[in-house]
Order: C-alpha cells, then sequence, then structure tokens
C-alpha cells in the first residue's frame, strides 16, 4: 500500500497501478485538439461544452486533459469558467482533471479551481532552470502531479539522445534537489508527425519508443505520456489510417513503457483488427523499416492510404491514359499525383509550344500548383503529397532554367534574378515548421530567394536578417497557440521600426479572423496577411510583389480584414439583446383597417403532379450552383469572367448537357404539395381554422421574434407581424413542400462507382437547382392562380430572382424562422410524406435533400429577415407556447441562443 | 514564497517519538464548553473592552458579538485558558487553540476582520499557557494546535443553484486569508496547524498553500494535522470527495495526521475513518462528534458512550490520534483517553 504509485484525484481516486497497462486521457476538451470543442467555447456554449467532457468520460477516460488555448478567448478566464463548472456536474468531475496549457498563468488559475489531485500539462525546461523550479515548487504547493516535457533551452527534443539527456537532468532538479514525488512525473518525449515526406522525421517514432523505454528503466517511479495524434498529423482527413497508425504506435510505445497518453477514447483502431496490409505499412512508418515490397515507409503508407479511407475501395489501375492528355493537363497530372516520370519530357513540350520558358512557369505549372492548393486546403491531399508536388515542381523548373538563362544572358542580363527575396521563420517558442519548409520548398520552386532562419527565431533576430538581406516579404509561421502573441508582437515591432514589407502569417493556430483583428492593426506601414494553406503561399506571394497586382490586392485584403473584424466586434457586441416584453411592444403594427386580405381558391390541400422539368429548368437561378463549386461571381456575368470565365464556361456547358439529359430522360420525377388555410396572427402565433368561421383551431404557428435593440423607427419583427390579428381581418396563410424526387440520390451512387464523382457531385448541385426552381415556380402560381391576390402579375422567370413581387415563402430553419421542428406542424398539414415522398430526418432535415418547404404569407408589406440570437426569456415563453421542455426548445433553437443554457450568468433582465 | 527544503519544527520529531509509543489525544468541544457559561453580549465584549497584543479593537451596534467564540481570548480569555486547562488535565496532549473562525473571512459577520491577527496571536498564547501550567502540574508535554477552520464559504461549489459557475470565495481570498491565520498563530506560539473541519476540498488545499508560504517567512516547518468531515451518510465531503480522493488531495502538505472531525459520531465515522487509514502514509486522526444532535442541538453521548466506540478505532488499529468534536467534554477526553490507553497506535505504513 505504500507503493510509489501516481495518485490522483477528482472526486473519486485514481491510482496508476501496475495492473493498468495505458492511462487514457480524453482530448476533446482540448480547444487545440478538437475543432468542435473550440467553436463551443468561442461560443460560450459551455452546457454543450460539458457534455463533451462526460461524454469523454463515460467512453472511459480515466483523465480529462483541459486546454482552452485559443487566441481569440481569454484562455484564463474560460478555464476557469468551465473547471467551475466541471465541479458542479459530480459524473464528470469524477475523475482527475489534466490541466493543460502552455501559458504559466492558466495552468496556476487552473490549479486554484480544482479540489482533487490534479496534472499539470506541462512544465519544461524550456525557459531555463529557474522557471523550471519555480513552476515545479509551485504544484508542490498545489499539490499535482507534473508532465515534463522533453524540451530545454535548445529546444525540442528530437532524437533519442536529446529526450534521455533532457528528462534525465529534469529529473535530478525534481526529485534530488527538490524532493518532488518522482512517483509525480510524468515525462512527455515529444510525439513528432512521421511519414511527413521529409527525411529528418522518418525516425521520430522510433526515437520517442527508445526514449520511453529508457526512461522507465533509469527513471525510477517515473511515467511517460504523450500526444499521440501528432503522429499521423500528416494523414489528417484519413481517420481509419490515422486510427491504425495511432494503434500500431501505443502498441510498440506501451511495450516500451508508455503508460499515459492522450488520445481519443471514443476512436482508436484496435491493433489486432488493422488491415494487415495497413497494420504493416503503419508499422514501417512508425518504426522506421524498410518496406519488403522496396520504395520509402512512407509512399509506402500512401499509396496505400487512399484505399483505406472510409473503408475498403477497389484499387486504383495503374492508367497511362493521361498521357494522352493535352500538355497542360499533363502537366497538372503529374504536379497533382506528384509524378516526375515523364515531367521533364512534358515541361520540354510545353516550352516549345511557349513564347519564353518564363511562360511555362508562370503557365500551366503555376495553375497545376494552385490546382495542389485547392486539393491541399480541401483536405483532398496530404502533406508528403503537397512535398512530392513540389518536387515535380522543382525538377520542371530545373529543365527550364538553362533556358531562362541563356536567354537573360542574350538580352544583356547578368543570369538568373530571383522573382523576391522571402524570409521564412517559425517564432519563437515554436518548434513546428513542416509547414513553413514546404512554402520554402514551393516558394523556391517558383523562383523566389528563401531565407529560411528555422525554429524558435527571436523577434529582434527576424528583423535583423530582414534588413541586412533586404527581403521582399516577411512569413512568419506557428503551430501552438502562444506563437500568436508572439506573432502580433513581431508586427508591433515591424511597426515601430518602420518596415513596410508584407507581413505573411501562416500556422495551424493562426487564422484570418486573428490576423485581421489582432496581426494587421498593428501593423499599419505594411500589409499582413493570412495564407491558408502552404500551397496558396505561391499565389500571395506574386500578388504581393507584383508591380500591377499589388495596390489592388492589398486593398481587397484590407477590405476583407475589415469586414471580418467587423464582423467579429459585432458578434462580440451582439450579447445585446432587449427583453421580449419589449420587443413586443415594438412589433410591427401594420394598417389592417386598410388592408383586405383576399381568400385563396381553395383551403386545405392539394398536390401538384403536372411538373414540365423544361419549364423547371427556365427557372433555375444559376448563381447559387457556382457558389457550389466555389466559384464567385453573379451569372451569367461570371461566364465572362476574365478569370474563371472558361471554368465557368466549362462547367455551365457540362450542367446544361446534363440539364437537357435530365429533361429528355426524366430523370426526375418532381412532386409537390401546397395548401391554405384561415389563419389569424395570436400574440408571436399563427393560429389555423378548421373552417372559414374560424372558431376550431386546426394547427398553430409559433414565431420567434427579433430581440435585437433596435434604433430609431426599426422594429423588432416576428413573422407573425405579417398575419392580420384576430378580428382584424379574415387573413389566410399557405404552406408547400416541393421535391425534385429521389432519384438523384441514386443517380449520383451510380455515378461515383463508375468513378465519376464530378457527375455524381454535378447531378445533386441541378437537383438542388431543380428543387429552388419548383418553388420559385410554384409560388408565382400561387400568387397568380391558387392564392390569386396577383392575378395580374407578369414577370419573366430570371426576373423572379430579385423577388419583385408581394408576399413571402419563409421556410422553417432559415434566418426568419430559426426552429427546424416547425416543419413537422407544416408536413402533418400537408400530409407531406404521403403527397410528395419527402420525409423528415430526426434532425429535422428534408429527404431528398433535393427538396424544399415553407410558408406563404401574401401580406404585400411581408419581407424576409433574420430572428438573431434569442433571449432565455423568450425561449422559456416560446417552449410554453409550443408545450415543450425549455431544455428541448434550446436543443432546436442552439444556434440562436443569446445564452449558455443552463446557467444563469447573463441575469440582465432580473 | 515557497520553500520545501525549510529545517523542520523540533515539535515534530517530539510528537513522532511519542506517537510511536502511544495513541495521543486531542481535546474536546470549546463551543460546547463555553455555552456553558451562558455569556451575554457584554461578555461577549469585556464591556467593550477588546484589546488585542496589537491594538484595541472597536465593534459596532450592528454587529453584536455574542455568540462570536473566537473573541473570547482577547475578551475573556481566563475563561478560554481554564477549559483549555481542564482537558489538558483532563488528559489531551494536544489542545487547540480558540480560533475557528479567526479568519477575515469568517469574522467578516461580525465586522472584526480588523481583529484576526490579534485573534490568532492572542488564541495560540492563551492556549500556550493552558498548556504550560498543565505540564507544570503533571510533568507530561502538552502541544498547541493553531485550529483553522474551514470558513463559512465554499471555493468549489456554488452558493447559487442557479449559477453552478460562480463563487462566492477564490482560492487567493482564503490563501491571503488563512496566511493572515496562521502568520498569527505561529507569532503566538502555536506547535503545530490544524486544518479541520474541511467540507471543501480547496479551501483546505488554500489553507495548505498559505502554511507552506507562512513557514517560508517564519523559517521552518510546523506539523500540520489535516482534517476533513463527512457530512452525511453518502460517505463523501460536503464537496463530494471520498475518504481516499480527500487523501490524495491533501497528501502533499505530508501532514502529520490526516482524518476526520465533527458531523458524524463515532459510530458513523467508522468505516471512513477505516478507509482512511488504509491509504494514508501518515498518522491517522479521528475526533467525533458525541453523537448526532438532539432537537435541541445537544449532544446526548455520554461520556463513556463515546469512549467505547473511539476504543473500538483503537482497538482496530485506524487511528493514532483521537478526540472530541461538537458535544465532547473533559470528561468525556478523560474516558476517551483512559479507554484507548490499552491499545497500541496504529502503524504508520513506512
Amino acid at each position: 500500500m505504500t507503493e510509489r504509485y501516481l495518485r490522483l484525484s477528482g472526486l473519486e481516486p485514481f491510482v496508476l497501478t501496475p495492473d493498468i497497462p495505458f492511462v487514457n486521457i480524453g482530448e476533446r476538451t482540448n480547444v487545440t485538439g478538437s475543432a468542435r470543442f473550440r467553436k463551443l467555447i468561442v461560443n460560450r456554449d459551455y452546457a454543450a461544452a460539458l457534455d463533451v467532457a462526460r461524454d469523454q468520460v463515460e467512453n472511459g477516460a480515466q483523465v480529462i486533459d483541459v486546454n482552452m488555448d485559443e487566441g481569440l478567448i481569454d484562455s484564463k478566464q474560460a478555464m476557469i469558467e468551465f473547471l467551475n463548472l466541471i465541479a458542479s456536474e459530480p459524473d464528470i468531475a469524477r475523475v482527475p482533471i489534466m490541466i493543460d496549457s502552455s501559458k504559466w498563468e492558466v495552468i496556476e488559475a487552473g490549479l486554484q479551481c480544482v479540489q482533487g489531485k490534479p496534472v499539470v500539462n506541462s512544465i519544461s525546461l524550456k525557459e531555463g532552470e529557474e522557471a523550471f523550479r519555480h513552476h515545479a515548487g509551485l504544484c508542490m504547493g498545489y499539490g499535482a502531479a507534473v508532465v515534463v516535457m522533453a524540451f530545454d533551452e535548445a529546444g525540442q527534443a528530437d532524437t533519442f539522445e536529446r529526450k534521455t539527456e533532457i528528462c534525465a537532468r529534469a529529473y535530478r532538479i525534481l526529485v534530488d534537489e527538490m524532493g518532488f514525488p518522482p512517483e509525480d512525473i510524468i515525462f512527455d518525449p515529444n510525439v513528432f508527425a512521421v511519414a511527413t515526406g521529409i527525411e529528418d522525421h522518418d525516425n521520430y517514432g522510433v526515437d520517442f519508443i527508445e526514449a520511453t523505454r529508457w526512461i522507465r528503466q533509469n527513471l525510477p517511479h517515473a511515467h511517460v505520456s504523450g500526444g499521440v495524434s501528432n503522429l499521423s498529423f500528416s494523414f489528417r482527413g484519413n481517420e481509419p489510417v490515422r486510427e491504425a497508425m495511432h494503434a500500431v504506435f501505443l502498441y510498440h510505445a506501451i511495450k516500451a513503457g508508455m503508460d499515459m497518453g492522450i488520445v481519443n477514447a471514443g476512436q482508436l483502431a484496435v491493433y489486432d483488427q488493422i488491415d494487415p496490409e495497413l497494420r504493416e505499412a503503419c508499422e514501417d512508418v512508425v518504426l522506421n523499416r524498410q518496406p519488403k515490397a522496396g520504395g520509402t515507409a512512407t509512399e509506402n503508407l500512401l499509396d496505400i492510404a487512399d484505399r483505406f479511407k472510409g473503408g475498403k475501395r477497389e484499387e486504383k489501375v495503374r492508367d497511362l491514359a493521361w498521357r494522352d492528355w493535352p500538355v497542360e493537363k499533363r502537366l497538372e497530372h503529374a504536379l497533382v499525383n506528384g509524378i516526375t516520370e515523364f515531367i521533364e519530357e512534358d515541361t520540354e513540350a510545353a516550352r516549345g509550344a511557349a513564347e519564353r520558358p518564363l511562360h511555362v512557369i508562370e503557365g500551366p505549372l503555376m495553375a497545376g500548383m494552385n490546382v495542389v492548393g485547392d486539393l491541399f486546403g480541401a483536405g483532398k491531399m496530404f502533406l508528403p503529397q503537397v512535398v512530392k508536388s513540389a518536387r515535380v515542381m522543382k525538377q520542371a523548373v530545373a529543365v527550364l532554367l538553362p533556358y531562362m538563362e541563356e536567354e537573360k544572358r542574350l538580352s544583356g542580363g547578368d543570369g538568373r534574378q530571383s522573382a523576391g527575396k522571402v524570409l521564412m521563420a517559425t517564432v519563437k517558442g515554436d518548434v513546428h515548421d513542416i509547414g513553413k519548409n514546404i512554402v520554402g520548398v514551393v516558394l523556391a520552386c517558383n523562383n523566389y530567394e528563401i531565407v529560411d532562419l528555422g525554429v524558435m527565431v527571436p523577434p529582434q533576430k527576424i528583423l535583423q536578417v530582414a534588413r541586412e538581406e533586404n527581403v521582399d516579404i516577411i512569413g512568419l509561421s506557428g503551430l501552438i497557440t502562444p506563437s500568436l502573441d508572439e506573432m502580433v508582437h513581431l508586427a508591433s515591432e515591424m511597426e515601430r521600426e518602420g518596415f513596410d514589407i508584407p507581413l505573411l502569417i501562416g500556422g495551424a493556430t493562426t487564422s484570418k479572423v486573428h490576423t485581421a483583428v489582432k496581426i494587421a492593426p498593428r501593423y499599419t506601414r505594411g500589409q499582413a496577411v493570412y495564407v491558408t494553406d502552404t500551397s496558396r503561399a505561391v499565389g500571395v506571394v506574386g500578388a504581393l510583389l507584383s508591380p500591377t497586382q499589388k495596390e489592388q490586392y492589398v486593398s481587397g485584403i484590407q477590405a476583407d480584414y475589415a469586414e471580418v473584424a467587423e464582423k467579429h466586434e459585432r458578434g462580440e457586441r451582439a450579447k445585446q439583446r432587449v427583453p421580449l416584453a419589449a420587443a413586443r411592444a415594438n412589433a410591427l403594427k401594420l394598417d389592417w383597417d386598410a388592408y383586405a386580405p383576399q381568400a385563396p381558391s381553395f383551403t386545405g390541400t392539394q398536390v401538384v403532379e403536372d411538373w414540365d422539368l423544361a419549364e423547371i429548368a427556365r427557372y433555375i437561378d444559376w448563381t447559387p450552383f457556382f457558389h457550389t463549386w466555389e466559384m464567385r461571381g453573379v451569372y451569367p456575368k461570371i461566364l465572362d469572367d476574365e478569370k474563371q470565365g472558361e471554368a465557368a464556361r466549362a462547367l455551365f456547358a457540362d450542367a446544361q448537357d446534363m440539364l437537357n439529359r435530365i429533361i429528355d430522360e426524366r430523370w426526375f420525377t418532381p412532386r409537390a404539395v401546397v395548401g391554405f388555410w384561415p389563419a389569424n396572427a395570436v400574440g408571436d402565433d399563427i393560429h389555423l381554422f378548421s373552417g372559414a368561421d374560424r372558431t376550431e383551431t386546426l394547427a398553430t404557428f409559433h414565431t420567434l421574434r427579433q430581440q435585437t435593440a433596435k434604433r430609431g423607427d426599426r422594429r423588432n419583427l416576428a413573422l407573425s407581424d405579417f398575419v392580420a390579428p384576430e378580428g382584424k381581418g379574415a387573413d389566410h396563410i399557405g404552406g408547400f413542400v416541393v421535391t425534385a424526387g429521389p432519384e438523384e440520390i441514386e443517380i449520383a451512387e451510380r455515378l461515383d462507382k463508375a468513378n465519376d464523382n464530378y457527375g455524381a457531385i454535378l447531378v445533386k448541385a441541378l437537383a438542388d437547382r431543380i428543387a429552388e426552381a419548383m418553388a420559385e415556380m410554384l409560388h408565382e402560381r400561387v400568387r397568380r392562380e391558387f392564392w390569386g391576390y396577383a392575378a395580374e402579375e407578369a414577370f419573366d422567370p430570371q426576373q423572379l430572382i430579385g423577388e419583385p413581387y408581394d408576399g413571402i415563402r419563409p421556410a422553417a430553419g432559415y434566418p426568419a424562422q430559426p426552429d427546424h421542428t416547425e416543419k413537422r406542424t407544416l408536413f402533418q398539414l400537408l400530409d407531406a410524406e404521403e403527397a410528395t415522398g419527402v420525409r423528415l430526418t430526426e434532425s429535422m432535415a428534408m429527404w431528398p435533400g433535393s427538396s424544399v418547404s415553407g410558408l406563404y404569407i401574401g401580406h404585400p408589406d411581408s419581407y424576409y429577415f433574420g430572428v438573431g440570437k434569442v433571449e432565455r426569456d423568450q425561449v422559456e415563453d416560446y417552449a410554453r407556447r409550443k408545450g415543450i421542455d425549455v431544455e428541448e426548445a434550446e436543443r432546436w433553437l442552439a444556434p440562436v441562443l443569446n445564452y449558455v443554457p443552463g446557467s444563469v450568468s447573463n441575469r440582465s433582465a432580473a | 514564497m515557497l520553500n520545501f527544503s525549510l529545517p523542520d519544527s523540533p515539535v515534530l520529531a517530539t510528537l513522532r517519538a511519542l506517537a510511536a509509543e502511544r495513541i495521543l489525544v486531542l481535546d474536546g468541544a470549546m463551543g460546547t464548553m463555553i455555552q456553558t457559561l451562558n455569556m451575554t453580549e457584554e461578555d461577549f465584549t469585556g464591556n467593550g473592552h477588546i484589546h488585542g497584543p496589537g491594538c484595541r479593537h472597536h465593534y459596532d451596534a450592528e454587529h453584536p458579538q455574542q455568540g462570536n467564540n473566537d473573541l473570547l481570548v482577547l475578551t475573556q480569555p481566563q475563561a478560554v485558558e481554564d477549559i483549555q486547562f481542564e482537558f489538558a488535565m483532563a488528559g489531551a496532549d494536544i489542545l487547540e487553540t480558540n480560533t475557528f473562525s479567526a479568519t477575515t473571512i469568517a469574522q467578516a459577520d461580525y465586522g472584526m476582520e480588523a481583529a484576526v491577527h490579534d485573534l490568532n496571536v492572542a488564541g495560540a498564547q492563551v492556549a500556550r499557557r493552558a498548556a504550560d501550567r498543565a505540564t507544570a502540574q503533571d510533568g507530561r508535554p502538552r502541544f498547541v494546535a493553531g485550529a483553522v477552520g474551514p470558513t463559512n464559504r465554499t471555493a468549489s461549489i456554488s452558493p447559487d443553484v442557479n449559477d453552478p459557475g460562480y463563487r462566492a470565495v477564490t482560492f487567493d481570498e482564503l490563501r491571503i486569508a488563512y496566511g493572515q491565520q496562521i502568520d498569527g498563530l505561529i507569532e503566538g506560539g502555536a506547535d503545530l496547524i490544524l486544518i479541520e473541519t474541511i467540507f471543501d476540498t480547496l479551501n483546505a488545499k488554500a489553507a495548505i498553500f498559505a502554511a507552506h508560504e507562512s513557514f517560508a517567512r517564519a523559517g521552518r516547518r510546523l506539523p500540520i494535522m489535516i482534517s476533513g468531515t463527512i457530512t452525511d451518510a453518502s460517505g463523501r465531503t460536503l464537496s463530494g470527495q471520498t475518504p481516499t480522493a480527500f487523501w490524495h488531495s491533501v497528501a502533499h502538505a505530508r501532514p502529520f495526521s490526516v482524518g476526520l472531525n465533527c458531523a458524524l459520531g463515532a459510530a458513523a465515522m467508522r468505516p471512513h475513518m477505516a478507509e482512511i487509514a488504509t491509504v494514508a502514509t501518515t498518522h491517522t486522526c479521528a475526533y467525533p462528534n458525541a453523537g448526532l444532535p438532539n432537537a435541541f442541538g445537544a449532544y446526548d453521548e455520554s461520556p463513556d458512550q463515546t469512549a467505547a466506540q473511539v476504543a473500538e478505532f483503537a482497538r482496530d488499529g485506524i487511528v493514532n490520534v483521537v478526540g472530541g468534536c461538537c458535544g465532547t467534554t473533559p470528561d468525556h477526553i478523560r474516558a476517551i483517553a483512559d479507554a484507548v490507553a490499552p491499545f497500541a497506535p496504529r502503524k504508520v505504513p513506512a
């Protein structure tokens, strides 16, 4: 009973005894590890955040890691608030907490909130022995076990030698000098990404495993932990492969003595159940072995990774059909697929066709790299593939270089001019450089001269070198949260020292919002630009250094950032809401005495079946179709757009071809149902009556009222404001459901199977457009015929897009009525499932997806608006009116709640 | 600043030696004894003469002092000393100072925050005099334990059920208040620090942190006794911890003893005390109430009844220190001391 075991506690004790092979630390409550959790915390949705913590504990996490290191929030305050809330939830608080932050002040704030014995994650020798002793002493004072990172003044340990040397030194200070209980020490010898395509990284798995073995043998009672998900960073997006890599890594690391780890308790492959081929490929990568079949372990895993993404798929056969494509397409194909085999030949061919060798780089090669950038941005390519693409690019440039120099010589120049000089650095305190290195490779391929200062570069050094080397651009990279502050600091320093060159910001924790809100305003002499991902850097640098494009590009960035910053600011300010009673007092009062509502031609429902697909096609609004394909612009102008016109025309032609087939071959069976009922507004509700005498209520639509503080004569709207109140007129409302039919799903599946995912996406995009067009068409028919309040209306279909007509068709789940459950009432009234085949899923989505539903409101002054965020008083009132629990209402209205359900922290109304 | 390489107070070695030989005895309920004196408002305020070692203290009409037991070390020091002397002569080795609520946080109810330093210095001095008087009479050593109570606020529980994230007191506020109290107790001559009646472990952790800071200021480490309170049949502290979880949370204090007091009588306390005895790698200490309070808030167990149950703790080898909490008089302590005398102390795991 007196063995030196790690003993922790929440409300209940936890002892790491030898019969526990591995302690699972939940990481879902880590804003840096979970995008979902980060979103919940940034939105202050603590109720949902607590559910995440609860799920983890229920899934078997024995310790939960809480990390609030997010640049846009007050991490310390968030840590305090969340830990305090956890303390009130016995089913969460029963397990010990791991207080995780890179900022000591956040850790200390957390230590002051937990009654149990927590684990501090982490301390290290990074800032020297004095700070290390200070932090360790405080851990002793607060009573916490501690994770010690293998990190010292010289940086993060990557090799076996460095890892063991640093851990031994830390152990000596803690145990021998300070009397720190050795069983309370957990070493983290740094799990780094393997299979990144960079050879230096290949042995990282082995270094960790062997360091673990050494620590357990030489540093008595101490434990070993690590953040496992780092390992597979380069395969993000391919969960099955990541899970397999994690399982394989843990299998070996646990055997070596790793007894704790940050892993997602719910998602971990079982070592034995991994496909043997995948398992062996993972083992080759983790253990840095030569694959039996030859090649490198990374390439081998990469080759097979796709097959395991989302289950089994047929292996792609080696297909050389692309060799018959035009040279531009061949170059693109080679770049995207990292094929070097034909690159010299293809580059030669392209050079022969181009006026100048440089045009090959600026033309097809750049275009190919942009495709790579897009795919990478969309998560469809992995880092090593991008590196391979860069390699292809480099080989192509090598072919062109002698010709370019010859050209320079003939024109009297002095050899090759670089396109510009770019300084790259990972900021002080950060060691992550994969992304930066790739940017360096890619930029170098594009004829930029790179000055790479490496990692953990102090700001003074960056500025000094920038001045000495007379660089054109500074690029900063960082992956961990504190790097954000470093970047802000560097921007201020650049301003202070009179720099005006562009500052590029990139790396995993950086964001456009952070750059716009925190960095760009500090550097007004020059422009700070956020670069979404590594391979997009070429375009950004090109624009920033181009004498012709720069001005326009920068002003575009500035306008964009101003908007982003304003939106962020608005979001922050959005907390101001008026009480429901005040909002109601400021409701829209239409002049009902001056309005005589017209009765529809029928009441009750009617199925509409006589749809002509060719007629529907005339009503299609094509602009959203292009947005689906991430092409920004307005139809038909987009077809003549200088840049994307060609692609838009090609896409439009494909769409027209398919649309014609849809029409000719009757691919879809469109259906619709429409209904009208006598209705009057009662408060914020709309009552529907069975008969014209308006005595028996048939159903009630509930609406939500804006609670934003309005200025001047702006009103707090609810949809019920557009319907005549009881006693103010015999008003009606209508409702509808339209669908393009369920066929799109099957057709898309068939195309997908035939490896035509382009066609699969196209057919779905067209089905969506057809459903929307049907809604437009049916609405017109309602106004002119079924309801008939605008019998003389005569707009052509393309004019209708601008909504020039009277009346609206608001849909549940959209801004004017954010509550999707109102669809239930509509579907019952219309008997919509029977009439159209459209079903509501349990989350109130319509199946098939290419369906549209909504209400019809006829008043000429009605218009679309957004309810915006609502307060607790309205939600309580709304729940009462709907006859549901407040909790249920809060669940459905979660996106528009202006408070954290379950707490009463904003009691402004009291 | 914290310092974990301070020399231990010589008291620790003495205590350890004694505890190796026999079960040590802690005193009984000061509050119960003060109640029997039926003191009036005038008695509590000493007719307005509240003088402390530091200065004279004022109170105002808005804050009646009747019931502010801790104030008596300044206004009725002799009465307090006499009670402690009685406990000592009944067989108590360790006398608690009458300072359970002598923090700025707890004294705020009486408007006496400014007197906190004096209350603790005087509280320790009064107990010291009682201890020395007893030692002078029978030659047995006595120890003064500076009593540090939980305060009337909780650092890990919200007082507002509708706002679970709210806290009426922070760790730092507690740490500062406890630090002031412990400094006063050390200055007044306390031999050890007793953090007791812990219903929220986070409060206790603040007290432990504060004690380390006070020790650093004093240049020596006093022995710490830690005593939690299991509030009801759930077998948990008010803040929800099991006895073992509680021990894990306070073990970093490296206390001379850990155990339980108050809320329960000995019989109800037994299983929880047994659990602590199994896991604690230090001495254990139990000082239960004299049963549960009756309808009038008084405790009915006779000295023999209480002593018989405490004797079972001793027989089963789960205690090193015993005493009494609410309702225990010098007669109870005498009976307890006699009852545990035949039994060997619990063996502390190495």
